[in-house]
Protein backbone atom coordinates (compact mmCIF):
# COMPACT_ATOMS: atom_id res chain seq x y z
CA UNK A 1 0.00 0.00 0.00
CA UNK A 2 1.10 3.38 -0.80
CA UNK A 3 0.72 5.78 1.39
CA UNK A 4 -0.19 9.24 0.40
CA UNK A 5 1.31 12.83 1.97
CA UNK A 6 -0.25 16.07 1.99
CA UNK A 7 2.70 18.65 1.55
CA UNK A 8 0.64 22.31 2.18
CA UNK A 9 2.21 24.86 -0.30
CA UNK A 10 1.33 28.41 0.92
CA UNK A 11 2.04 31.63 -1.62
CA UNK A 12 5.50 31.72 -0.51
CA UNK A 13 6.68 28.36 0.51
CA UNK A 14 10.10 27.31 -1.44
CA UNK A 15 10.38 23.61 0.10
CA UNK A 16 7.16 21.99 -1.28
CA UNK A 17 8.79 20.32 -4.06
CA UNK A 18 12.07 19.07 -2.37
CA UNK A 19 9.71 17.71 0.25
CA UNK A 20 7.52 16.41 -2.56
CA UNK A 21 10.91 14.49 -4.30
CA UNK A 22 12.63 12.99 -1.26
CA UNK A 23 9.37 11.63 0.28
CA UNK A 24 8.76 9.88 -3.46
CA UNK A 25 12.49 9.36 -3.11
CA UNK A 26 11.96 6.93 -0.34
CA UNK A 27 8.80 5.18 -1.26
CA UNK A 28 6.15 7.46 -0.58
CA UNK A 29 3.79 9.07 -2.61
CA UNK A 30 3.28 12.98 -2.21
CA UNK A 31 0.91 15.39 -2.91
CA UNK A 32 0.71 19.45 -2.87
CA UNK A 33 -2.26 20.87 -0.76
CA UNK A 34 -2.93 24.62 -1.79
CA UNK A 35 -3.63 26.94 1.05
CA UNK A 36 -6.58 28.14 -0.34
CA UNK A 37 -8.50 24.73 -0.08
CA UNK A 38 -10.33 24.26 2.90
CA UNK A 39 -9.18 20.19 2.65
CA UNK A 40 -6.28 17.78 3.23
CA UNK A 41 -7.96 15.49 0.24
CA UNK A 42 -7.63 12.65 2.57
CA UNK A 43 -4.28 12.28 2.88
CA UNK A 44 -2.09 9.93 5.70
CA UNK A 45 0.22 12.66 6.77
CA UNK A 46 0.60 16.00 6.30
CA UNK A 47 3.92 18.35 6.28
CA UNK A 48 3.77 21.86 6.30
CA UNK A 49 7.36 23.25 4.65
CA UNK A 50 10.08 25.56 4.74
CA UNK A 51 9.87 29.49 2.89
CA UNK A 52 8.50 32.41 3.74
CA UNK A 53 4.65 31.45 4.23
CA UNK A 54 2.44 34.61 3.28
CA UNK A 55 6.21 36.70 2.79
CA UNK A 56 6.37 36.30 6.62
CA UNK A 57 4.57 39.49 6.86
CA UNK A 58 3.88 40.64 10.30
CA UNK A 59 5.28 37.73 11.93
CA UNK A 60 6.70 34.49 10.95
CA UNK A 61 3.41 32.21 10.44
CA UNK A 62 1.24 34.52 11.79
CA UNK A 63 -1.03 34.76 8.41
CA UNK A 64 -0.29 31.47 7.34
CA UNK A 65 -1.99 30.15 10.22
CA UNK A 66 -5.53 31.91 8.76
CA UNK A 67 -5.18 29.90 5.84
CA UNK A 68 -8.29 27.70 4.64
CA UNK A 69 -6.21 24.48 4.65
CA UNK A 70 -5.21 25.28 8.26
CA UNK A 71 -8.43 24.18 9.56
CA UNK A 72 -8.35 21.30 7.86
CA UNK A 73 -4.57 20.62 8.91
CA UNK A 74 -6.29 21.17 12.65
CA UNK A 75 -8.58 18.90 12.12
CA UNK A 76 -6.32 16.35 10.83
CA UNK A 77 -3.90 16.66 13.77
CA UNK A 78 -6.65 16.54 16.70
CA UNK A 79 -7.66 12.89 15.26
CA UNK A 80 -4.41 11.89 15.36
CA UNK A 81 -2.91 12.32 11.82
CA UNK A 82 0.75 13.19 11.63
CA UNK A 83 1.69 16.33 11.01
CA UNK A 84 5.20 17.61 10.68
CA UNK A 85 6.02 21.06 10.39
CA UNK A 86 9.92 22.17 9.25
CA UNK A 87 11.43 25.41 9.43
CA UNK A 88 8.67 27.91 8.73
CA UNK A 89 6.32 24.95 8.55
CA UNK A 90 7.16 24.94 12.39
CA UNK A 91 6.68 28.80 12.67
CA UNK A 92 3.45 27.63 11.09
CA UNK A 93 2.29 25.44 14.16
CA UNK A 94 3.47 27.16 16.90
CA UNK A 95 1.33 30.57 15.41
CA UNK A 96 -1.45 27.73 14.93
CA UNK A 97 -1.53 26.51 18.38
CA UNK A 98 -0.93 23.39 17.48
CA UNK A 99 2.43 23.67 19.30
CA UNK A 100 3.60 25.44 22.11
CA UNK A 101 6.10 28.59 22.29
CA UNK A 102 7.40 30.70 19.26
CA UNK A 103 10.39 31.32 17.06
CA UNK A 104 12.27 34.31 17.68
CA UNK A 105 15.27 36.06 15.71
CA UNK A 106 18.77 34.04 16.14
CA UNK A 107 20.65 35.31 19.28
CA UNK A 108 23.48 36.40 17.03
CA UNK A 109 21.21 38.22 15.02
CA UNK A 110 22.09 36.29 11.79
CA UNK A 111 20.70 34.20 9.36
CA UNK A 112 22.11 30.79 9.58
CA UNK A 113 22.73 28.61 6.65
CA UNK A 114 24.93 25.14 7.65
CA UNK A 115 24.52 21.79 8.62
CA UNK A 116 24.39 21.13 12.42
CA UNK A 117 24.16 17.73 14.15
CA UNK A 118 21.42 16.72 16.00
CA UNK A 119 20.41 14.44 18.75
CA UNK A 120 17.51 12.45 18.77
CA UNK A 121 15.71 12.63 22.55
CA UNK A 122 12.47 10.63 21.71
CA UNK A 123 11.33 8.16 18.98
CA UNK A 124 7.82 7.74 20.19
CA UNK A 125 6.79 10.61 17.13
CA UNK A 126 6.12 10.68 14.15
CA UNK A 127 9.44 12.15 12.84
CA UNK A 128 11.52 9.79 15.05
CA UNK A 129 9.81 6.09 15.05
CA UNK A 130 12.76 4.67 13.43
CA UNK A 131 15.42 6.42 14.98
CA UNK A 132 17.39 5.63 18.37
CA UNK A 133 17.43 8.07 21.14
CA UNK A 134 21.24 9.32 21.21
CA UNK A 135 21.44 9.34 17.36
CA UNK A 136 23.13 12.07 16.35
CA UNK A 137 21.76 13.25 12.82
CA UNK A 138 23.52 16.06 10.26
CA UNK A 139 20.96 17.81 8.96
CA UNK A 140 21.25 21.04 6.98
CA UNK A 141 19.21 24.33 9.20
CA UNK A 142 18.43 27.89 6.91
CA UNK A 143 16.83 30.41 9.03
CA UNK A 144 16.98 33.49 10.69
CA UNK A 145 13.97 32.89 13.50
CA UNK A 146 14.98 29.69 14.61
CA UNK A 147 15.38 30.50 18.23
CA UNK A 148 12.67 28.97 20.13
CA UNK A 149 11.54 30.18 22.99
CA UNK A 150 8.68 29.34 25.58
CA UNK A 151 7.24 30.17 29.15
CA UNK A 152 8.43 28.41 32.18
CA UNK A 153 5.55 26.03 32.23
CA UNK A 154 5.64 24.82 28.73
CA UNK A 155 9.39 24.39 29.36
CA UNK A 156 8.73 22.12 32.31
CA UNK A 157 5.69 20.38 30.77
CA UNK A 158 8.15 19.83 27.45
CA UNK A 159 10.53 18.17 29.54
CA UNK A 160 8.26 16.20 31.95
CA UNK A 161 6.41 14.74 29.16
CA UNK A 162 9.55 13.96 26.96
CA UNK A 163 8.55 16.05 23.92
CA UNK A 164 11.89 17.55 23.18
CA UNK A 165 12.27 15.71 20.06
CA UNK A 166 15.78 16.57 18.58
CA UNK A 167 18.39 19.29 20.05
CA UNK A 168 21.24 20.21 18.91
CA UNK A 169 24.28 19.21 19.57
CA UNK A 170 25.94 22.65 19.39
CA UNK A 171 23.61 25.14 19.79
CA UNK A 172 23.92 27.66 16.82
CA UNK A 173 20.71 30.20 17.38
CA UNK A 174 20.64 30.97 21.26
CA UNK A 175 16.88 28.34 21.04
CA UNK A 176 16.14 27.70 24.70
CA UNK A 177 17.56 24.24 26.58
CA UNK A 178 18.90 23.90 23.00
CA UNK A 179 15.61 23.14 21.45
CA UNK A 180 15.48 22.14 17.43
CA UNK A 181 12.15 20.53 17.52
CA UNK A 182 9.52 19.63 19.69
CA UNK A 183 5.68 17.62 19.47
CA UNK A 184 2.42 17.97 20.78
CA UNK A 185 1.54 15.68 23.78
CA UNK A 186 0.34 12.64 21.36
CA UNK A 187 3.28 12.70 19.43
CA UNK A 188 1.93 12.97 16.39
CA UNK A 189 2.23 16.67 15.65
CA UNK A 190 5.71 17.76 15.30
CA UNK A 191 8.08 20.63 14.45
CA UNK A 192 11.51 21.54 13.80
CA UNK A 193 13.67 24.02 12.21
CA UNK A 194 16.39 21.92 10.46
CA UNK A 195 15.60 20.34 7.32
CA UNK A 196 15.19 17.03 6.36
CA UNK A 197 14.41 16.86 3.43
CA UNK A 198 17.84 18.46 2.69
CA UNK A 199 19.84 15.21 3.94
CA UNK A 200 17.59 12.49 1.85
CA UNK A 201 20.49 11.29 -0.31
CA UNK A 202 24.42 11.18 0.20
CA UNK A 203 24.70 13.06 -2.82
CA UNK A 204 23.62 16.12 -0.73
CA UNK A 205 26.10 15.93 1.35
CA UNK A 206 24.32 13.74 4.18
CA UNK A 207 21.57 11.05 4.51
CA UNK A 208 20.73 11.50 7.81
CA UNK A 209 17.19 12.84 7.52
CA UNK A 210 16.18 9.73 5.10
CA UNK A 211 15.04 8.13 8.64
CA UNK A 212 13.35 11.14 10.05
CA UNK A 213 11.46 11.04 6.58
CA UNK A 214 10.90 7.35 6.53
CA UNK A 215 9.49 7.58 10.43
CA UNK A 216 7.15 9.49 8.48
CA UNK A 217 6.12 7.51 6.13
CA UNK A 218 5.91 4.90 8.82
CA UNK A 219 3.27 7.35 10.62
CA UNK A 220 1.64 7.64 7.44
CA UNK A 221 1.68 3.90 6.99
CA UNK A 222 -0.03 3.13 10.60
CA UNK A 223 -2.77 6.01 10.11
CA UNK A 224 -3.86 4.62 7.02
CA UNK A 225 -3.69 0.93 8.22
CA UNK A 226 -5.73 2.13 11.28
CA UNK A 227 -8.60 3.88 9.12
CA UNK A 228 -8.98 0.83 7.04
CA UNK B 1 -19.97 55.75 13.91
CA UNK B 2 -17.45 57.99 14.92
CA UNK B 3 -13.84 56.37 13.57
CA UNK B 4 -10.45 56.34 16.07
CA UNK B 5 -7.19 56.25 15.42
CA UNK B 6 -5.76 53.47 17.44
CA UNK B 7 -2.15 53.42 17.98
CA UNK B 8 -0.39 49.48 18.41
CA UNK B 9 3.10 49.68 20.01
CA UNK B 10 3.97 45.95 19.99
CA UNK B 11 7.63 45.14 21.66
CA UNK B 12 9.23 42.02 23.36
CA UNK B 13 8.01 40.77 26.44
CA UNK B 14 9.82 41.47 29.67
CA UNK B 15 12.46 38.31 29.85
CA UNK B 16 12.85 37.59 25.63
CA UNK B 17 15.73 38.71 24.30
CA UNK B 18 15.50 41.57 22.04
CA UNK B 19 18.71 40.63 19.92
CA UNK B 20 17.67 44.05 17.32
CA UNK B 21 17.67 45.89 20.31
CA UNK B 22 20.78 44.87 21.98
CA UNK B 23 22.98 45.56 18.67
CA UNK B 24 21.61 48.78 18.28
CA UNK B 25 22.84 49.32 22.21
CA UNK B 26 26.24 48.13 21.18
CA UNK B 27 26.75 50.24 18.49
CA UNK B 28 25.55 53.92 19.70
CA UNK B 29 28.91 54.10 21.74
CA UNK B 30 30.89 53.97 18.83
CA UNK B 31 29.04 57.03 17.73
CA UNK B 32 30.01 58.92 21.55
CA UNK B 33 26.75 57.90 22.75
CA UNK B 34 28.03 55.68 25.84
CA UNK B 35 25.03 57.00 27.92
CA UNK B 36 22.70 55.01 26.39
CA UNK B 37 20.86 51.64 28.13
CA UNK B 38 17.82 49.48 27.54
CA UNK B 39 17.55 50.06 23.94
CA UNK B 40 14.44 48.33 22.20
CA UNK B 41 13.25 47.45 18.73
CA UNK B 42 9.23 47.03 18.40
CA UNK B 43 6.83 47.61 15.54
CA UNK B 44 3.98 50.10 15.23
CA UNK B 45 1.01 49.23 13.81
CA UNK B 46 -1.44 51.97 12.89
CA UNK B 47 -5.63 51.55 12.30
CA UNK B 48 -8.85 52.89 11.86
CA UNK B 49 -11.72 51.54 13.33
CA UNK B 50 -15.19 52.60 13.50
CA UNK B 51 -16.91 52.40 16.83
CA UNK B 52 -20.13 53.39 19.45
CA UNK B 53 -16.94 55.00 21.52
CA UNK B 54 -13.59 55.13 22.24
CA UNK B 55 -13.57 52.24 25.13
CA UNK B 56 -15.50 49.63 22.46
CA UNK B 57 -12.69 50.77 20.15
CA UNK B 58 -10.08 49.60 22.29
CA UNK B 59 -11.61 46.66 23.39
CA UNK B 60 -11.71 45.67 19.89
CA UNK B 61 -8.11 46.51 18.98
CA UNK B 62 -6.79 44.68 21.91
CA UNK B 63 -8.99 41.73 21.14
CA UNK B 64 -7.18 42.00 17.74
CA UNK B 65 -3.16 42.05 19.40
CA UNK B 66 -4.42 38.99 21.10
CA UNK B 67 -5.46 37.21 18.17
CA UNK B 68 -3.71 38.26 15.73
CA UNK B 69 -1.31 41.45 15.37
CA UNK B 70 1.01 40.16 18.31
CA UNK B 71 2.18 37.18 19.78
CA UNK B 72 1.36 37.20 23.59
CA UNK B 73 4.31 34.04 23.51
CA UNK B 74 7.29 36.75 22.77
CA UNK B 75 5.12 40.18 22.45
CA UNK B 76 3.49 42.61 24.47
CA UNK B 77 1.31 45.36 23.15
CA UNK B 78 0.23 48.85 24.46
CA UNK B 79 -3.23 50.34 22.45
CA UNK B 80 -3.41 54.47 22.48
CA UNK B 81 -6.95 55.11 21.25
CA UNK B 82 -7.00 59.02 19.55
Amino acid sequence: MTVRIGVVQFPGTNCELDVQFAIEHLGGEAELLWHGDDTTRGVDAIVVPGGFAHGDYLRTGAIARFSPVMRAVGEHARAGGPVVGICNGFQVLCEAHLLPGALQKNAGLKFLCQTVDLRVETTSTALTNLARVGDVLRIPINHFEGNFVCDERALAELRAENRIVVRYVDNPNGSLDDIAGICNAEGNVVGLMPHPERASDALLGSDDGVVLLKSLIAAATTRATMLV
Amino acid sequence: MPAFNAHVEVTHRPGIADPAGATVERALPALGYTNVAQVHIGKTIRLVVDAPDAQSARTQVEEMCERLLANPVIEAYEVVIS
